[in-house]
């Protein structure tokens, strides 16, 4: 873990790792979407109570889970950038938050377009479709405390603070279907127990959870190889790099 | 496949503009968020060549001019 750490604060490791990772992840994910889109869209069955609408959910459920999961992975990059001040999580910080904002925005579109023949309406304050918005609004705070800073530490200091205190909000996320009458489903895949999804819709939306997984991956990693030629243009181990 | 025709997949009894709407949308905003960093990082090597090649210009005429001037 520490090495691990250790070898991702270094910039010029960082920027060979992620040259590699992305020349070979961006074919493999845009492959992976359009065969999982295509299979949700086309080949798995409708369901027998929403008909064609459900297959929204093929970008829906993985945009919502990747920007959840994507919440922890900026809020643990505020920590590590407070606790040990490595520059690196601050680049980190920064990259996710935009992917972070862009995958609660496809999930929160979605699943609005999907509510409409669906439920009768466009929007309903439901409890976790406003915890939802919470969190694009968590994510674009992030975006637009880093820009509103001249000095990059104190951004990277009040960001890493806002990161950690919206964390209290990715339970209740989880938990809203549970603790309130929710207009929202519960969740069908369930890791205990037997999900309420048959096979033959569950395996396209558990594959493109994987790609929507590597998306962000993908995204990150290209946001702060992006980040690292902007600010480490001097370096020499850059001019290198380039050569 | 699922639908007999593709008008059928496209209309989808009544939910397509609502289907392909949404993955329309879904595959706009994910275009941008890798065209955009790609950008950036074009750019920023386009930038970085440029200077690099400024540089060692100006620095193999220093070079130059000093072999020059000592002979």
């Amino acid at each position: 873990m520490w090495t691990l750490i250790h070898k991702f604060g270094s910039p010029p490791w960082f920027y060979r790792f992620a040259t590699t990772a992305i020349r070979w992840l961006l074919p493999i994910v845009l492959v992976a979407l359009v065969v999982g889109c295509v299979w949700g869209l086309l080949y798995a069955p409708p369901d027998f109570r929403q008909g064609n609408s459900y297959r929204i959910i093929y970008i829906h459920v993985p945009a919502a889970v990747v920007a959840l999961a994507g919440y922890y992975v900026m809020a643990f990059a505020g920590l590590v950038s407070l606790v040990w001040k490595i520059k690196m999580a601050d680049t980190a910080m920064r990259a996710v938050a935009p992917v972070g904002a862009a995958l609660t925005f496809i999930a929160l579109v979605t699943g609005s377009i999907w509510g409409k023949p669906t439920w009768g309406a466009w929007w309903v304050w439901d409890a976790r479709i406003t915890s939802m918005l919470i969190l694009l609004f968590l994510y674009l705070g992030v975006v637009a405390l880093f820009e509103a800073y001249e000095n990059q530490e104190v951004a990277a200091k009040a960001c890493a603070v806002l990161s950690l205190v919206g964390t209290v909000n990715i339970p209740i996320i989880y938990k809203s279907v549970d603790w309130w009458y929710s207009l929202h489903q519960p969740a069908s895949i369930k890791f205990t127990g037997e999900s309420a999804i048959d096979a033959s819709m569950l395996y396209p939306l558990l594959l493109n959870i994987g790609v929507f997984y590597a998306l962000f991956a993908l995204v990150v990693m290209m946001n702060m190889r992006a980040a690292l030629l902007e600010r480490h243009g001097k370096a020499a181990w850059l001019r290198e790099v380039l050569g | 496949m699922y639908f007999e025709s593709l008008n059928a997949a496209w209309e989808m009894a009544g939910h397509g503009p609502f289907v392909w709407s949404a993955y329309g949308i879904t595959f706009l905003v994910i275009a941008g968020l890798i065209l955009i960093p790609h950008q950036r990082a074009r750019q920023a090597e386009i930038a970085l060549r440029a200077e690099g090649e400024r540089e060692g210009y100006t620095g193999a005429e220093a070079r130059d001019a000093g072999e020059t001037g000592a002979s």
